[in-house]
């Protein structure tokens, strides 16, 4: 046997179409098939609370709808498994809208889990929350938290597709137990078989992202060329038993697959390769070996697993104030010394206004993106002064007004500033801060359940 | 030794960024299997360390993986606060990889630099 895992999308933003693909080619294979759509970064589950706190209905992703409207009836028809974390914050009113969709579409009988219990605040107080050990990013210690969800491994995913249902819905898992859920599922893999437990976990971590192991945020013209990415084709992972992984494509699709893709995407956010931290093995990648196995086609064994941390890390969010951004462009003779003009105005302005927050005045064109807040490398660099430069200031702040002044103070070059600036861009948009913290396994694994929902 | 050619490491190998917080890594793939070893002995934590300290960074590891014939870089503190604080355009870091290709320079054989390259 083996069990055939595709995917249609790698984030929230990914191209709609990507799945039918992927589907059109699930179809033909023989074994269990599966379609997974990975659509959660840190802050999506912040935002999806703050939707859901002003319409309980909401709060599952907006994707849901347009990804599942282009494959739902042909998984249903072929027995495809949708497992995907669409639920976002309301896995529950994601499996409502499924129904509601299937019934649109004309599917009859269609049958949608979820899994909850990823969700801190349903359980446990902010402050027992702000008390738990920070590990990365902001301190939580007396802000107003807004989210704060553990992620879960791959058994609760397992849990869900062992009711037989057509969809699962999850909130926060990790993103590779979309995948290893179904292997669990399929195999039965036990609690301590590590290293099948890698191997599955590789396997996701190589899906999860769907084109970046295509060919998809890889190619480099001249360097690394890939064939027909405006048709990329969306990754299929091939598992044996044995844990043997075989990344593959879509049929009739643009991108590839070589030892390159595999490569890039397997250390893709990975720090120690010998150690990454899941709930349900830690993951050596170390000693993975890749092999050819025809066009388009690699092999990847040697994954080996270790007993999992006994934590899990949860992601906490809170308000993160507003950034204000706001640009205007200088072009042709002498422009960078009319930008360098701008910038410095805009400086001197923002200090004697007495502006407290870091504002970064920045020129793109000189390589801002690679230098500091200062300009340190722009300001030592000899550019060309004729050609086309961007004048770009930046801020953060937990009063918008702060914002709206540094972005006004852009806006008022085009009539005290030095001439010829045009093209002025600005916004203003609401920021989340979060900080990654970890939690004792067993009370919140106790929380974590699967359960059909039953159409309304 | 005429046939060997100081580039970038562009001409010689690929990356991809990758950041959790204020944490990116970057891979570094030669394209040709014989340039690994001089890209360990050239392409040092210490040499990433400078190109990355003017952003912040304060520290390098890099940890190689000789069967996948690939190294990765993680270095801490170089997002500038990451996403929650970060001012630059590219908030995750995505673009650094490509700082790494271009402002780091080796000394290889040309064999190492693939037929057909605009560095050759």
């Amino acid at each position: 046997m083996t069990v055939y895992i595709g995917s249609g999308a790698g984030f929230a933003g990914d191209r709609l179409d990507a799945g039918i693909p992927v589907v059109e080619t699930l179809k033909h294979k023989d074994g269990p098939r599966y379609l997974i759509f990975e659509v959660m970064g840190e802050r999506t589950l912040a935002i999806a609370q703050r939707i859901k706190m002003r319409k309980p209905e909401l709060g599952y992703s907006p994707y849901l709808e347009p990804y599942l409207r282009n494959v739902l009836a042909a998984c249903k028809e072929h027995g495809i498994t949708i497992v995907t974390n669409l639920g976002n914050a309301n896995p529950l009113g994601g499996a409502k809208r499924t129904y509601e969709l299937a019934a649109e579409l004309g599917i009859e009988g269609l049958r949608v889990a979820v899994v909850l219990g990823d969700d801190l605040l349903s359980f446990m107080d902010a402050d027992e929350i702000a008390d738990l050990p920070t590990v990365e990013g902001i301190s939580i210690d007396g802000k107003e938290i807004i989210a704060a969800n553990a992620y879960l491994g791959a058994r609760p995913v397992a849990d869900a597709i062992k009711l037989g249902v057509d969809v699962v819905l999850v909130g926060r898992t990790t993103d590779a137990a979309l995948v290893l859920g179904p292997l669990i599922h399929e195999y039965g893999w036990g609690l301590e078989d590590w290293d099948l437990l890698a191997q599955g976990t590789l396997a996701g971590h190589l899906l999860e992202c769907g084109g970046q192991v295509t060919g998809g945020y890889f190619c480099d013209p001249g360097f690394k060329d890939v064939p027909g990415m405006d048709e990329l084709g969306f990754p299929i992972g091939e598992i044996e038993a044995d844990g043997t992984v075989t990344i593959t494509k879509a049929d009739n699709t643009g991108g590839l697959v070589n030892r390159a893709t595999v490569t890039e995407q397997m250390l893709y956010e990975v720090h120690d390769p010998s150690a990454y931290l899941t709930p349900d093995v830690t993951l050596d990648i170390s000693n993975v070996s890749l092999a050819d196995d025809g066009k388009d086609r690699i092999r990847v064994t040697g994954a080996r697993g270790a007993p999992p941390p006994k934590t899990l890390k949860v992601t906490v969010s809170a308000d993160g104030g507003w950034l204000g951004e706001s640009e205007m462009i200088y072009a042709g003779p002498n422009a960078l010394a009319r930008a360098r003009l701008a910038a410095d105005i805009v400086r001197t302005r923002v200090t004697g206004h007495g502006v407290s927050e870091p504002v970064r005045v920045e020129i793109v064109g000189t390589g801002a993106v690679y230098d500091n807040d200062a300009s340190d490398r722009e300001r030592a660099k000899n550019m060309p002064m004729d050609g086309e430069y961007r004048l770009r200031a930046a801020v953060r702040s937990l009063d918008k007004a702060t914002a709206q002044y540094v972005n006004d103070e852009v806006l008022s070059l085009f009539c005290s500033g030095p001439a010829g600036g045009g093209g002025y861009r600005c916004n203003i948009t609401g920021q989340v801060n979060t900080a990654s913290v970890l939690v004792p396994r067993g009370p919140v694994e106790e929380q974590a359940i699967a359960r059909e929902v039953e159409p309304s | 030794m005429s046939d060997m050619i100081t580039v970038p490491l562009h001409a010689v190998a690929h990356g991809r960024t990758g950041d959790k917080g204020n944490r990116a890594n970057i891979s570094l793939i030669p394209y040709v299997a014989a340039a690994y070893p001089l890209l360990q002995e050239q392409v040092t934590p210490e040499r990433v360390l400078q190109l990355f300290r003017h952003k912040g960074a304060t520290d390098v590891k890099r940890y190689d993986l000789p069967n996948l014939t690939a190294m990765n870089f993680v270095i801490d503190n170089a997002l500038e606060g990451g996403v929650n604080s970060a001012l630059s355009q590219d908030l995750h870091g995505k673009t650094l990889s490509f700082m790494l290709l271009g402002e780091v320079e080796v000394t290889v054989p040309k064999s190492c630099i693939p037929a057909g390259s605009r560095y050759l």
